[in-house]
């Protein structure tokens, strides 16, 4: 299902499957609605946009012509949070993992390479369930295909404070522990959120970062260590509409996403619990 | 058997077979016009055009009815209980905290209900779709149906559906737009025309004929969606 956005790239394969390959013209609310009716029908539609106008205009479409019908649908977007800051508000979409969070039980894949994303957008074709597939021109360095739980890419040892990197945020979050005693665990999947990794890996102190709204996944993090004491830092894209284009690269530093802006908010965050926390 | 006794103002009888149920639903209460307004459309479709029956709901080669004005329930629920699609004593606590039938109908509840519906400009989308996936799998039987009002159609997302149906020629799509002048700002021209604009069929008939109704719920040409236009009203052909 398209919407006129990447039509020229299914050009192909709408000649060799012409019933399969269906471009509504600028009609997202349509798309989505087609959507759910074409899985009403029996087929396992992939709807495709750009991210503000896939999940924020059509969220009513979400809400009721998928979830409340009680189908499945396999939602991929490209744009991500400011892919394309230059193109300004319309085209930026930090809140769009925290919209599909409104919903039960969907899958959430924010992958973090570009390696990482042919075996999720196939697991997520052949399944039932909702997914919502978010792709960027983002990537991190190296991919970790099967980073669907947490997975440890840097062990600080025992007592250490856990950060966890959500998709192309990793390499940033790396480079801004350099040094300190922080563990980095590693997904592509913040929903449904590894809760028996995180208790496993989570002592005192935790931190996420996130490629979209900050504190998306404060909510399920804090459920998750409800019964134990910790500390939650959410890092992520702030809420005020920055007007301001620019690159990507420079919004990451607005939002404090950059090597440099995140290493100041885990050290005052680190700082804070020696100077507070219990001894 | 119950004789067909309950009227509208204007004096018109309900189909027989829904007199009763629609009764026991109402318990008493008045109804809006929509209920009268739409009732005669549900029975042609059920008695009539619908290959349907309680016995195929689960078929993939069953025709689809689509009730996208969601809140005209009341005589929908009596002719699926007339049709046998639910028990008619499901009829006697609707909306009740431990009851399927609620003031919006809600398909994972309710046998033969093929949409959950309730907020405006949802079910052409989904009838498009539907029509679209049944192409894509070769079903060239079944026929999608989908209800809507005339004040629905100040939604958007009909008219995104209208012109995408018309523009690629959707054969296997009716849609019916129960006409009974209520939406705010009037559809001047008539509501058929935002139809066949895009290359619709179009009937614009008495919503309460039953053989008018019947001749233009079957008078779709095969080749592009149709549209039925059934005019509410106590003398229908003199409006503007």
């Amino acid at each position: 299902m398209l919407a006129d956005i990447s039509a020229d790239a299914f050009a192909e394969a709408g000649r060799r499957y012409p019933d399969r390959v269906v471009n509504v013209g600028i009609r997202e609310q349509l798309m989505v609605g087609v959507a759910g009716g074409l899985a009403l029908a029996g087929q396992r539609p992939i709807v495709h946009s750009y991210a503000p106008f896939l999940v924020e205009r059509a969220y009513e479409q979400i809400k009721l012509d998928l979830d409340h019908q009680g189908v499945g649908a396999v939602l991929v977007s490209i744009g991500a949070s400011y892919d394309r800051a230059e193109a300004g508000r319309t085209h930026l979409a930090p809140a769009d993992v925290a919209l599909i969070d409104t919903l039960d039980g969907w899958t959430v894949h924010v992958p973090g390479h570009p390696d990482e994303v042919p075996d999720l957008l196939r697991d997520a074709v052949c399944g039932q369930h909702s997914t919502y597939l978010r792709l960027s021109l983002r990537s991190n360095r190296r991919a970790y295909p099967q980073a669907g739980g947490l997975q440890v890419v840097r062990d600080a040892g025992p007592g250490a404070a856990l950060l966890v990197a959500v998709g192309p945020v990793l390499d940033a979050a790396l480079a801004a522990v350099a040094g300190l005693p922080v563990t980095v665990a590693y997904t592509h999947r913040p929903r449904p959120f590894d809760v028996t990794g995180l208790r496993a890996l989570a002592g005192g102190e935790v931190i996420v970062v996130e490629p979209y709204l900050a504190g998306t996944s404060t909510r399920v993090v804090a459920e998750a260590l409800a019964d134990r004491p910790h500390r939650l830092l959410s890092l992520g894209v702030g809420r005020a509409e920055l007007r301001r284009y620019g690159t990507a690269e420079d919004h990451d530093r607005w939002h404090g996403l950059d090597p440099a802006g995140l290493r100041r908010a885990i050290g005052d965050f680190l700082a804070a619990g020696h100077h507070t926390g219990p001894s | 058997m119950t004789t067909p006794t309950a009227t509208r103002p204007w004096g018109r009888t309900l189909p027989a077979p829904v007199v009763a149920p629609l009764e026991r639903i109402r318990a008493g209460n008045a109804y809006d016009d929509n209920v009268y307004s739409t009732v005669d459309v549900h029975w042609v479709l059920y008695d009539r055009v619908l290959r349907v029956t309680p016995a195929t709901v689960d078929d993939p080669d069953r025709d689809r009815f689509l009730l996208s004005k969601g809140h005209a329930v009341a005589g929908y629920y009596a002719v699926l209980a007339a049709k046998g699609f639910i028990p008619v004593d499901w009829l006697d606590d609707a909306g009740g905290p431990d009851s399927r039938l609620g003031g919006h109908p809600d398909r994972t509840l309710v046998p033969g209900v093929e949409i959950g519906s309730g907020s405006l400009g949802h079910g052409l989308g989904l009838g498009v779709g539907t029509a679209l996936g049944l192409r894509a799998q070769g079903r060239t039987t079944p026929r999608v149906y989908v209800l809507l009002g005339d004040a629905e159609l100040d939604e958007g997302s009909n008219h995104e559906a209208i012109a995408y149906a018309g523009a690629t020629g959707l054969a296997g799509l009716t849609a019916i737009v129960v006409d009974n002048a209520s939406a705010s700002h009037g559809w001047p021209g008539g509501v058929a025309t935002r139809f066949t604009v895009n290359g619709w069929t179009a009937a614009t008939v008495d919503g309460h004929d039953h053989d008018a109704l019947h001749a233009a719920l079957t008078g779709h040409d095969g080749h592009r969606p149709h549209v039925v236009v059934a005019v509410d009203g106590p003398t229908p052909g003199s409006r503007s």
